[in-house]
């Protein structure tokens, strides 16, 4: 394998209790690729997300990462960032959206003014430069740039969290997290912006760490699959291998779960 | 068949007056049997909840008629209303929301008992109780003193069940019952259900955008889509032959570990996709029988 762009090693994450902590991630490692997609799947409670937190530094007590964790991302441990230089590293290094990321947009701001917001914050970017980067961003997921002006209410669920994700885009980030970030579409809207995200990649090669409990839409779209149970990471194996020969009893439970459209109907 | 429970009769709903009407609903029609499940697919907003509302008697129907056992609903009595409001029941989508977090499991299922079956007094309610969580296969000796947050969603969903079926009901409409559970809890949840109808002669309004788990447990299904029922029929059928393009750009979009998306295959075309919404977003009134039981509308305008 290339040299990875994030190595997470022996992470372990406790949130911490009056009477005894509760171990979430238990010396959890893995790698991704530049311009991978990296999928961790598990129940909800498994310590995906706790993760997702914790490689954009946004954990808060009571979580605490244990000294022996380390994130790397290019080489450089994410946890001993100072405040200064963790600004700088978030959004333009790593981006995330998060599963109701249609809500996290300002529901007063114009959308051109949550680019602005984005762009002159981390780029020495004019307001004319800044206002071009926001239309090339709102075309690349296909919302027309004339839009920019109009407020978050005058768009649907999906159109919404496209313009997250351009938003998050914008910076050309080195790896982009989503947890969950289409659990509240319909298939057919998680099918289009998945897809698109995957062009995305292709042409910009960014690498995304993708969490969700459908182990369906994580072969479809992942190339390596991590299997989470009870903050341990299980099994970690190529989509394909995970789909097709499945190791663990968890990974195989979880697949004897999944609803399909074909075969071993129960009526 | 033997006579339906509910009908909906042609039934419309429409929000807003003047040019900002919407139609919630365009001329809904169906009806549920006992013992039969019919699953109602679409996406967000395409009518499905304000299908269930009405069917609780949440909203009122613009126009056309609700039947329940062969009556019309509007100008019944209040005791047939009464007797209504017992015989239809509803699971909620978010199990977290929908039980009194200051009160324990044992006062959920106490309080229709109380109020719908009163022929079950004193120690009688506690075996009841127990009863009825052993049917939705929860241990009552554990579960009963607990309060909802000591519980996971998908136990939440079974006292929730429960709290239906404590009512003795016909009808139950299941408005996303599984979307807010993990996935490898919605099948456990989904035999249930089908379990509860089969034995206890239910019939269920099971309301999804998912269509791959309508199959685990309907006979019929109607697919949704801006208001209007586009397509209906055997659920088996419909998932094998569809004919209508928007009941096949959303089977086509359902995950399918098998196609990965640097597939072909799986490319969705954003211009195509745009056609079929557009299509199947007219009124079109007129619907065509392609098999036994089957049917699809055209579309007005033919996409392309």
């Amino acid at each position: 394998m290339k040299t990875p762009l994030l190595s997470v090693k022996n992470l372990t994450i406790d949130y911490i209790g009056d009477n005894k902590d509760f171990r979430a991630v238990d010396d959890v490692s893995f790698d991704v690729a530049p311009g991978e997609v990296f999928g961790l799947a598990g129940e909800s409670g498994c310590g995906k997300s706790t993760i997702a937190f914790a490689v954009s530094r946004l954990h808060k007590p009571p979580a605490l990462i244990r000294r022996e964790s380390k994130i790397l991302l290019n080489g450089r441990d994410v946890l001993d960032l100072a405040p200064r230089e963790l600004a700088a590293f978030r959004w333009r290094e790593v981006a995330m959206v998060f599963q109701s990321a249609m809500n996290s947009l300002n529901p007063v701001l114009r959308i051109e003014d949550q680019f602005y917001d984005v762009l002159t914050t981390h780029t020495a970017m004019t307001k004319a430069k800044a206002r071009e980067r926001a239309a090339d961003m709102l075309r690349l997921v296909d919302i027309s740039p004339d839009r920019l002006r109009d407020y978050p209410h005058q768009f649907s669920g999906g159109m919404r969290q496209r313009i997250v994700i351009a938003i998050c885009l914008a910076l050309d980030p080195k790896l982009v997290i989503m947890d969950e970030p289409t659990t509240a579409l319909d298939v057919v809207v998680q099918r289009e912006i998945l897809q698109r995200i995957n062009d995305l990649r292709r042409t910009f090669g960014f690498s995304v760490l993708f969490i969700t409990h459908d182990l369906g839409l994580m072969v479809q779209f992942c190339d390596r699959i991590g299997i989470m149970l009870a903050g341990r990471l299980v099994e970690e194996n190529a989509a394909e291998a995970i789909f097709r020969t499945p190791s663990h009893d968890y990974t195989k439970k979880l697949w004897s779960s999944f609803p399909s459209l074909h075969g071993g109907a129960l009526l | 068949m033997n006579q339906a429970i509910l009908v909906l009769d042609g039934v419309t709903k429409t929000f807003g007056h003047g040019p900002s009407t919407v139609h919630a609903a365009r001329s809904v029609s169906f009806s549920l049997h006992a013992g039969r499940a019919l699953a109602l697919v679409g996406e967000s907003g395409s009518g499905k909840t304000t299908c269930a509302r009405m069917a609780m008697r949440e909203y009122q129907p613009t126009g056309g008629r609700i039947l329940y056992k062969g009556k019309p609903l509007a100008g019944a009595t209040s005791s047939d209303i009464a007797d209504y409001r017992r015989a239809v029941q509803m699971i909620f989508q978010d199990p977290f929301a929908s039980l009194n977090p200051a009160h324990t499991v044992a006062y959920h299922l106490t309080r229709p008992l109380k109020l719908h079956r009163p022929e079950i007094e004193g120690a009688a309610i506690h075996g009841a109780i127990h009863d009825l969580l052993r049917q939705v296969q929860l241990d009552p000796d554990i579960v009963t003193g607990k309060y909802p947050h000591e519980l996971s969603g998908g136990q939440r969903q079974r006292v929730n069940i429960a709290r239906a079926l404590a009512i003795r009901p016909e009808v139950i409409v299941a408005d996303e019952p599984t979307s807010m559970l993990d996935v490898s809890v919605r099948l456990g949840i989904l035999n249930l259900l089908n379990e509860m109808k089969q034995q206890m002669n239910l019939a269920l309004l099971y309301i999804t955008h998912d269509i791959a788990t309508a199959r685990y447990i309907a006979e019929d299904i109607a697919v949704m889509y801006a208001g209007q029922v586009v397509e209906w029929g055997p659920t088996e059928r419909v998932i094998e032959n569809p004919i209508h393009p928007y009941t096949r750009l959303l089977l086509s979009a359902v995950p399918d570990p098998q196609i990965r998306f640097d597939d072909p295959r799986a490319h969705l075309r954003s211009e195509e996709v745009e056609d079929i919404r557009r299509g199947s977003g007219v009124p079109q009134n007129e619907a065509l029988e392609y098999e036994t039981g089957h049917y699809a509308r055209r579309l007005a305008m033919e996409p392309g």
